[in-house]
């Protein structure tokens, strides 16, 4: 049995304010295996960001505060890095791409110095082997006559273009662990739907794993091998992609499922998760999902469900039966 | 047989662009909204969505159309004849929260929609306010609340209330629910679909999200490039899709079923959109067509009619079988 890549063990991440503490992410663990694609879904302010802004330490602290048990990436423990040691393994080894390209590319520098720069630094190429291979690397994610586009500066680039060029520096150091964070929700969907294939077959050749965060519970039916379903800075849910969609088993993710509008489906009426997500400076002493489910049993109101293995890796931390409420799938 | 509550008539918007060039935003669109019903309009970023949603409010002037609203060309009415217009037309936006004036209370905020057109003054001015949040399920204990104090949702609610406080004919939709999360999203389509009913509304549904815009239009008009390339009953446009780019943005949709999704075929496009300041002659969307001929560069496609209410603009739809979405999008 090899490893995980990635083993996250109770992850405590907390900002101070004048409201109070917000419980960001209130104990998360989950592992990530080798040349795994995991998908990271949930209510907006649920926590996904700041999960994986965590592993890559770049949580200001203050106001912000990252414990956990054990925070381990391919035998490292991230927590223990200094700062200057952490620099590398983003640059190198864990590549992060974002909703916004602008947010990673430096308006100022061209694309082929962004490039050039960052493989010279961490693969040591010489100043012809990195410009050949800056070459080659915009060719691969699709940009057209990329020698010609080597001096051309990020505001030149269309949407699609630019998140193409931020794939490309991301991939550039093959790095064992690529973080997606809505990287294609800006898109339009038929540009989306290029990106998407693009990463599928990039992370494969490269056998990188994947932390897929996204909204979009369509796009991680397609793209991840295993989902964690976060409220309220927890994982509610995990397991297999199939066993998650068709067989949900908590509330929330019974709700998310039901109330998104498909695409293949004839107009019924959606059904909507009734009510707010809850303030996450108030403590929690019972499910927090409890006061909109529309599920909950006698038990919901008396304890806090723990996360239990419900079938072979399936996870799920929910007293109510939800079997009955599946959707019938051919 | 009665005339439709909105009547779009080659509708042409046009920017200054860079280097004497006209961006043509919105280049010939000309579609219909009856009483009651929704029009969905979809497309990709840049097409033109919002630019048409704005000169229908002659928010934009159109650099030449017309707009009839029953009857009566709005397009050339001077700003004091637009007037009783601007009370039937009106908008909501993505970002509601931006949309509302922050220094304004949610009372007020309402309360300034009725003060403008002269509506439930006096006594009537607070239970009309009051009837009016319920509506949109606003509680009462908001009515004091600023918009910075108001969730996503609940800043979209009173947009949408401010809106309805004038009673409109038709609400210009501008991605509504674009900006919320999924479990919110769903709030409000249902609210709009409930007041919709209730009040006899016609929307202009703008938005790049086809679930959405499947699930709450009664039409739907697929806009490239400044043109409406395909226009049909809802249940046409997901049936039998006859224009190559709403087949290929139909099947870029994705959809929350692992198996469907890995199984499902589909037509990647290649490029992004081109300038429209400087579109490709002929057919505007020949360059990324997975099926052009040569043709498509030489012929403006004209409209071709597959049924009293489907129409699409494609030289090549004769030879392509329709087929439904899910039985595979082939040609
Ligand atoms: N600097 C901060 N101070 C206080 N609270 C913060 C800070 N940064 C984030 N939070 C809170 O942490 C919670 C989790 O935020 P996070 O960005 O991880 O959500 P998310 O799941 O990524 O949501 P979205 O889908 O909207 O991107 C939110 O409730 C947010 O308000
Ligand atoms: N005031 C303006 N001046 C110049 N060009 C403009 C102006 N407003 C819009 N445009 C251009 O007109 C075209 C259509 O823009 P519009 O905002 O209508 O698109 P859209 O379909 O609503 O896109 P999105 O989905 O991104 O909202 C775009 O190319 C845009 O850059
Ligand atoms: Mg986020
Ligand atoms: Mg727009």
């Amino acid at each position: 049995m090899t490893s995980p890549l990635l083993t996250v063990n109770n992850l405590r991440t907390s900002f101070r304010s004048d409201r109070g503490t917000v419980r960001a992410v209130d104990g998360v663990s989950f592992t990530l295996n080798r040349g795994e694609i995991l998908g990271l879904v949930g209510e907006s302010g649920s926590g996904k960001s700041m999960t994986a802004m965590s592993i890559m330490r770049l949580i200001p602290e203050p106001p912000g505060s990252v414990e956990a048990d054990e925070l381990r990436f391919d035998g490292i423990d991230l927590l223990a890095l200094s700062e200057r040691q952490m620099l590398d393994v983003r640059a190198a080894r864990i590549a992060m791409i974002f909703q916004d390209p602008m947010r990673s590319l430096n308006p100022v520098l061209s694309v082929g110095r962004q490039l050039t720069e960052t493989l010279r630094r961490h693969l040591a190429l010489d100043g012809a082997a990195a410009r050949r291979r800056a070459i080659e690397l915009l060719e691969m994610v699709g940009i057209p006559m990329a020698k010609s586009r080597l001096g051309a500066y990020p505001h030149e680039f269309s949407g699609g273009m630019r998140q193409r060029v931020m794939i490309a520096i991301a991939l550039s150091c093959n790095p064992s662990l690529l973080i997606a964070d809505e990287a294609t929700t800006a898109l339009d969907v038929t540009v989306q739907a290029q990106i998407v294939d693009l990463i599928k077959t990039l992370v494969k050749d490269i056998g990188a794993s994947v932390i897929w965060i996204s909204h979009d519970l369509g796009l991680v039916a397609n793209l991840c091998d295993r989902v964690n379903v976060m409220y309220a800075g927890r994982i509610v849910e995990s397991g297999p992609i199939r066993d998650v969609f068709y067989r949900p088993s908590h509330g929330y993710t019974l709700g998310l499922m039901s109330c998104t509008p498909r695409i293949d489906l004839v107009g019924e009426r959606l059904r909507p998760i009734e009510g707010l997500p809850p303030d996450l400076s108030r403590p929690m002493t019972l499910c927090p999902f409890l006061p909109r489910c529309a599920h909950s049993v006698d038990r919901c109101r008396t304890e806090r469900p723990a996360l239990i293995e419900e079938q072979p890796a399936h996870w799920a931390s929910c007293f109510a039966d939800l079997t009955g409420s599946w959707r019938q799938t051919t | 047989m009665t005339s439709p509550l909105l009547q779009v008539e080659n509708l042409c918007v046009s920017f200054p662009g860079t280097g004497g060039a006209r961006v043509r935003a919105v280049d010939g669109v000309s579609f219909t909204i009856e009483r009651g019903k929704t029009l969905g309009l979809v497309g990709e970023s840049g097409c033109g969505k919002s630019t048409t949603g704005y000169s229908l409010l002659q928010l934009i002037k159109p650099t030449s159309g017309r707009v009839i609203v029953d009857g009566i060309d709005i397009a050339s009415l001077s700003r004091r004849e637009m007037r009783p217009y601007r009370r039937r037309l009106q908008i909501i936006f993505q970002d509601a929260a931006a949309s509302l004036d922050p220094r304004m209370s949610v009372g007020d905020l309402i309360g300034e929609a009725l003060d403008i057109h002269g509506l439930a003054r006096g006594t009537a001015r607070l239970p009309r306010i009051r009837k009016l949040l319920d509506l949109v399920g606003i509680p009462a204990r908001l009515l004091q609340r600023f918009p910075h104090e108001l969730s996503g949702g609940q800043a979209q609610r009173v947009a949408i209330c401010r809106a309805l406080a004038v009673e409109p004919m038709l609400i210009v939709c501008d991605e509504p629910v674009s900006a919320l999360d999924v479990s919110i999203q769903a709030q409000i389509i249902n609210l709009m679909q409930d007041l919709q009913k209730e009040l006899g509304l016609a929307y202009l549904f703008i938005s790049h999200d086809l679930s959405v815009v499947r699930h709450i239009s009664d039409r739907i008009a697929v806009m490239y490039l400044g043109r409406i390339v395909e226009t049909a009953d809802k249940h046409e446009i997901f049936g039998s899709a006859a224009h190559p780019y709403t087949k290929a943005l139909l099947s870029a949709v994705p959809v929350p079923d692992p198996d469907m999704e890995r199984t499902r075929e589909r037509i990647v496009l290649r490029g992004d959109l081109p300038s429209p300041a400087n579109p490709p002659s002929g057919c505007r969307f020949r360059t990324r067509c997975p099926v052009p001929i040569d043709d498509c560069a030489q012929i403006d496609p004209p409209w071709k009619t597959l049924s009293e209410t489907h129409h699409a603009a494609c030289i090549r739809i004769q030879g392509i079988p329709e087929t439904s979405l899910f039985e595979g999008v082939r040609y």
